[in-house]
């Protein structure tokens, strides 16, 4: 019974499902004018990036009872929550909290140990075979990852490869694109990022921020429908952090991906999402609109996270 | 001297012995390093298996044995080679093994944020090793290659014990027929030592090729003379 994203079945979410909901109407109002918008002056230049993007049936996201553990210690701990499509959620928390981990199971480079994540209507880490509900294969996992993709902290761009095949290997060996019109999307991303000029350029002769704004154009170029971004400013110079963040803004408001987002930096947290998440020990401690954790959070211990960020 | 300069001929031939020994048995140890290296990172136990009973067996062995093996004792259960290629064989599977530990070592050392990034962009597992591991890895694979590869070399002068004329052999022969003990063994020392420096030279330029892809930049590297001159900080780019 695949439950659609909008009706979860457990209580709790529900009751945090309303404090969202005028934030997602919001989100779905600003995609449908941008799609209007880009489809009226298409022809324009400044429009052209925006084409890049993917549009189209982003799905939601849901966590049932999740569990993950590193050995004794208990990351996750039947964690709950809903992801609207097309929403953009932050997560916050102190470390260890398990704000990565929920991003890195969404991308498969960890495995489930309890519970089921959604992504639209369909499991992640289990599949349908007979009726029953089993393990995920491998071929299973390739088909559901195509609608995911992700920016890692510390870029991991390939140093075997020039940006442009960094931006290409992808389409063409997995997503079987001709090699032309992988060409062509590659640069028009690069374009998108401000590096059209660094095509032939080596990932290593490029500064950290260059280095994220190739990686953001990478995920971008297999046309996922899920953007996952782990702490995507936390490894460059205080100076390079605001171009990246600046190109975020930009993506998210011109795409219509559903956006899941680990950061530290608060008022980039509030400009791109509807909705923050707090995290503690595994569980949500509050969540809200991102005027409300920040300016007015309920609980004590977003009050002592929050207050310790902005002290660093 | 002259007498033991007199049968170049000779030297050539052994030369040529032992290079082609060493070629062929490298490709050969080449191959079954990265088939059983790939091998030990597999994540099927059963595959990783292979490449522990390959490693542990062929590396645990003389290769002097292995040759005796394929040389005298499989004829006697039906299984005839040539000289060259029981030889051959004895050195491949023998330097292959310890090439595969090479191999399995840097597969592994790549970061493993280079293997979570292409998961990331959904590769399949050959796509994986293929175009981002392998390739990566072979930077770190390429000295310990050039070790295996001189060490191979040498090891072709076991093959004058089962009667192929390498350049080990022929100065035994030319010490035996000119007298010249100290020449004959001189020369033979110094062929060695130039055929060593003519494959270290290969390996240097690939190591070369694979840094440039890397984008691991030369010219601002000191060049390898004002290392060996000990320049303090030579090694350190700035």
């Amino acid at each position: 019974m695949p439950p659609t994203d909008t009706t979860p079945e457990n209580p709790a979410p529900k009751d945090s499902e309303g404090g969202a909901t005028p934030a997602d109407a919001a989100a779905g109002k600003d995609v449908a004018t941008e799609k209007g918008v880009s489809t009226q002056k298409g022809g324009t230049p400044e429009d052209e990036p925006a084409a890049e993007l993917p549009h189209g049936e982003a799905p939601g996201i849901r966590f049932e009872k999740v569990v993950k553990r590193f050995g004794s210690n208990v990351v996750l701990r039947e964690l709950d929550f809903t992801v609207a499509p097309g929403e953009r959620v932050t997560l916050i928390g102190p470390s260890g909290s398990g704000k990565t981990t929920i991003l890195r199971l969404l991308m498969t480079l960890e495995t489930l140990d309890e519970g089921l994540i959604w992504i639209g209507d369909e499991t992640l880490w289990h599949m349908d075979r007979g009726g029953k509900r089993v393990p995920a294969n491998q071929k299973h996992l390739h088909e559901m990852r195509k609608q995911v993709g992700m920016v890692f902290q510390q870029f991991n761009l390939f140093p075997n490869m020039n940006v442009l095949r960094n931006l290409t290997e992808g389409p063409v060996r997995v997503l079987g694109v001709p090699k032309d019109e992988a060409v062509e999307r590659a640069k028009g991303l690069l374009d998108l990022v401000g590096l059209a000029d660094k095509e032939n350029a080596h990932p290593t002769q490029l500064s950290g921020g260059q280095q994220q704004r190739v990686a953001i154009a990478r995920s971008l170029a297999m046309q996922p429908r899920v953007l996952l971004l782990d702490e995507v400013t936390s490894a460059l110079d205080p100076e390079l952090v605001v171009g990246v963040q600046d190109l975020l803004r930009d993506i998210a408001r011109q795409s219509d991906l559903t956006m899941l987002c680990v950061t530290h930096e608060m008022t980039f947290a509030k400009d791109i999402s509807n909705r923050v998440l707090m995290f503690d020990q595994g569980q949500i401690v509050e969540e809200g609109p991102p005027d409300q954790i920040f300016g007015e959070p309920s609980e004590q211990r977003t009050r002592d996270f929050l207050q310790a960020v902005l002290a660093s | 001297m002259s007498d033991v300069l007199d049968s170049y001929p000779q030297w050539l031939d052994g030369a040529w012995v032992t290079v082609r020994l060493t070629l062929l048995g490298g490709a050969l140890a080449l191959v079954l390093a990265l088939i059983f290296g790939m091998a030990g990172t597999s994540r099927f136990p059963g595959v990783r298996v292979l490449n522990r009973v390959y490693v542990e067996f062929f590396r645990g062995n003389a290769t002097l044995v292995l040759l005796f093996w394929f040389f005298y004792a499989l004829p006697l259960i039906g299984l005839r080679f040539s000289t060259t290629f029981a030889a051959v064989l004895a050195l491949g599977l023998n330097v292959g093994a310890y090439g595969a530990e090479v191999v399995r070592g840097s597969i592994n050392a790549v970061p493993k944020a280079q293997f979570e990034a292409t998961v990331a962009l959904n590769f399949t597992p050959y796509q994986r090793m293929r175009r981002v591991l392998l390739p990566q890895a072979l930077a770190l694979m390429l000295p310990p290659f050039g070790n295996l590869v001189i060490e191979l070399m040498k090891g072709t002068a076991i093959v004058s014990l089962v009667g192929l004329v390498d350049l080990t052999r022929v100065s035994k022969n030319i010490q035996g027929s000119t007298g010249e003990t100290v020449a004959a063994f001189s020369v033979v020392l110094v062929l060695y030592f130039i055929v060593a420096q003519i494959l270290q030279l290969f390996v240097r330029y690939a190591e070369r090729r694979v840094d440039r892809m890397l984008g691991r930049r030369l010219p601002s590297e000191p060049s390898l003379g004002t290392i060996a001159a000990g320049a303090p900080g030579a090694g350190v780019s700035s």
